[in-house]
């Protein structure tokens, strides 16, 4: 009977709103990091005076399709020396702790739909940031369990940069994001984008926190300047060296999923979220009705997390890759205490204001 | 020791000042000169739909000329095949049967005429040395076939079409080269 009444309890509508919200959540970024892919290539052509793909469809539009296509149909392989298993489990944790990061993130305020407030955030948790970390902490395994399991000196090369590289870089990314939560005093990250969109974005708040944490997250991504997990020139691809087929489609893909996501976390920590800039959305709520609104705010958010995005690849096509010993020096010895520094001086601000300016 | 030259650059090791050293600035140079070119024009042509404009004197594959009443030029005199320095062209002669005036021009004909394209080196001693303006290099070039006996040309690739049945085709196939002086040397 226990069971029966918990059965009953169950908010069937919220169930459901929730679940179709995951799913478009989840096909939304693939979608778009499936097209991070293709603007990646175009992007890259352009900043070297070429063209890019443009034969499969207009403008090449297809190709990401193309390039799935033709990952599907590649033969999968298995070295006979490695741990079968974790082989497989490495690209699944990783395209798995990638889409994670989407359930805290709010994708916009609320939609009104029938009769019911929808929260446009999967999980409006109060302690998103931690679970942030958490999930990012999770997401070496992946590449570490990879790397280990193809048996083979460069993976497991590869797995150890990265293993090192994230461990490093967390470090800095902690402590510039306490900074921001002594400013904000929230962890909840919906309650953080309504501050910024009542008051200033935390950017201006927190510039040179903001300015560690894009650099963390561009190694948290493993993206140039700090690629050295996947160097293909010194380990001829790093920890996926030996996968084919699709399992390489996911450990790819999800590099590409990384990146959206961070863009999206940055967005919504630093650049006010799905705020739209210049517009007063207490007064847009009354014109357009809250559902308007919502869409509005996601293409904004979307907009934003574009130039993040395209940030990311601007710069990897600007900048050669770190040797490892100047990626540790300025982890621990740049980074970090600059982190240190911008917290301390955060509270110090902090506390002076709450004693009205006076030591 | 006395360079020999003025080029020397001595390497500079420098300590670097807190400005250089934070590398921002110059990584954000660096991103501006990116960004510059993302939005230059590009020197790339998109290949089969567009193609840059030959100097006229470009030698592509061959083709057998017929002259304005349809009727094939070549003679099979083999002069085309002597000059060959790559040995790429062999033909077969045949004597012109009464009613076939109106298909070839002479009393003549090359009833088999082939030329191997991956022999040829298109220098174009063929065309100089034809008497009849019958060979002709074209612009068409970088053929494509999945094995080594299609590039082997005969008449039916060679020939150009008929001006009587189908004389777009033909003005196309004969082009700007063989109406131009200045695109072969054989002009009589």
């Amino acid at each position: 009977m226990y069971y029966n009444h918990i059965f009953l309890s169950i908010d069937w509508a919220l169930f459901i709103e929730k679940l179709v919200l995951i799913v478009i959540v989840v096909s939304v970024s693939l979608v778009v990091a499936m097209y991070s892919t293709y603007a990646e290539r175009k992007v890259a052509a352009f900043m070297q005076d070429r063209r890019g793909p443009n034969r499969a469809g207009p403008f090449g539009i297809l190709q990401p399709l193309a390039d799935g296509m033709k990952l599907f149909f590649k033969e999968e392989i298995v070295p006979s020396f490695s741990s079968k298993f974790l082989f497989i489990l490495g690209p699944i944790l990783a395209m798995l702790t990638a889409i994670m990061v989407s359930a805290v993130i709010p994708w916009g305020n609320y939609m009104h739909i029938l009769g019911r407030d929808v929260s446009l955030q999967i999980a409006d948790i109060n302690i998103g940031i931690l679970y942030i970390f958490g999930v990012l902490s999770l997401g070496v395994y992946g590449i570490m369990i990879g790397g280990w399991a193809s048996n083979n000196k460069f993976s497991l090369l590869g797995a150890m940069r990265a293993a090192s590289q994230i461990i490093s870089y967390e470090l800095a990314l902690g402590i510039a994001l306490i900074a921001l939560l002594l400013l904000t005093g929230t962890l909840n990250l919906g309650e953080m984008v309504h501050q910024q969109k009542d008051g200033t974005w935390n950017i201006f708040k927190q510039p040179l926190g903001f300015l560690i944490f894009l650099i963390c997250a561009f190694a948290e991504t493993n993206r140039t300047p700090f690629d050295l997990p996947e160097a293909e020139n010194e380990l001829m691809g790093g920890y996926h060296a030996e996968y084919s087929s699709m399992k390489l489609g996911f450990y790819l893909f999800a590099e590409y999923v990384n990146m959206f996501l961070s863009g999206a976390v940055m967005t919504t920590l630093y650049f006010g979220g799905y705020d739209i800039p210049f517009f007063n959305d207490a007064h847009l709520m009354q014109t357009l009705g809250a559902n308007w609104l919502a869409i509005i705010q996601g293409i904004v958010l979307f907009i934003k997390i574009s130039l993040f995005i395209f940030l990311f690849m601007w710069v990897r096509w600007t900048v050669p890759r770190f040797r490892y010993d100047q990626l540790m020096n300025l982890g621990w010895k740049i980074l970090l205490p600059l982190s240190i520094l911008n917290m301390l001086v955060t509270g110090a601000l902090i506390l002076l204001k709450q004693n009205h300016w006076h030591f | 020791m006395e360079a020999l030259t003025n080029r020397l650059k001595p390497v500079d090791r420098h300590k670097m000042s807190l400005w250089e050293r934070i590398y921002l600035p110059a990584v954000f140079k660096g991103m501006v000169i990116t960004l510059r070119h993302f939005f230059k024009r590009k020197a790339t042509i998109s290949y089969p739909e567009q193609v840059r404009p030959f100097s006229p004197v470009f030698r592509g594959l061959q083709i057998l000329n017929r002259d304005e009443e349809g009727r094939e030029n070549c003679t099979a005199c083999g002069l085309c095949a002597l000059a060959c320095p790559a040995e790429a062209i062999t033909m077969e002669c045949a004597e012109r049967k009464p009613g076939e005036e109106h298909l070839y021009r002479e009393e003549k004909y090359a009833a088999k005429y082939e030329i191997n394209m991956l022999r040829c080196i298109f220098c174009g001693l063929c065309e100089e040395a034809c008497p009849k303006d019958a060979v002709y290099l074209t612009e068409t070039f970088a053929p494509s076939n999945y094995n080594r006996n299609g590039f082997i040309y005969g008449k039916e690739e060679l020939l150009i079409p008929d001006p009587k049945t189908d004389p777009e085709g033909f003005a196309k196939a004969r082009g700007s080269r063989i109406n131009n002086p200045q695109g072969h040397g054989n002009e009589h």
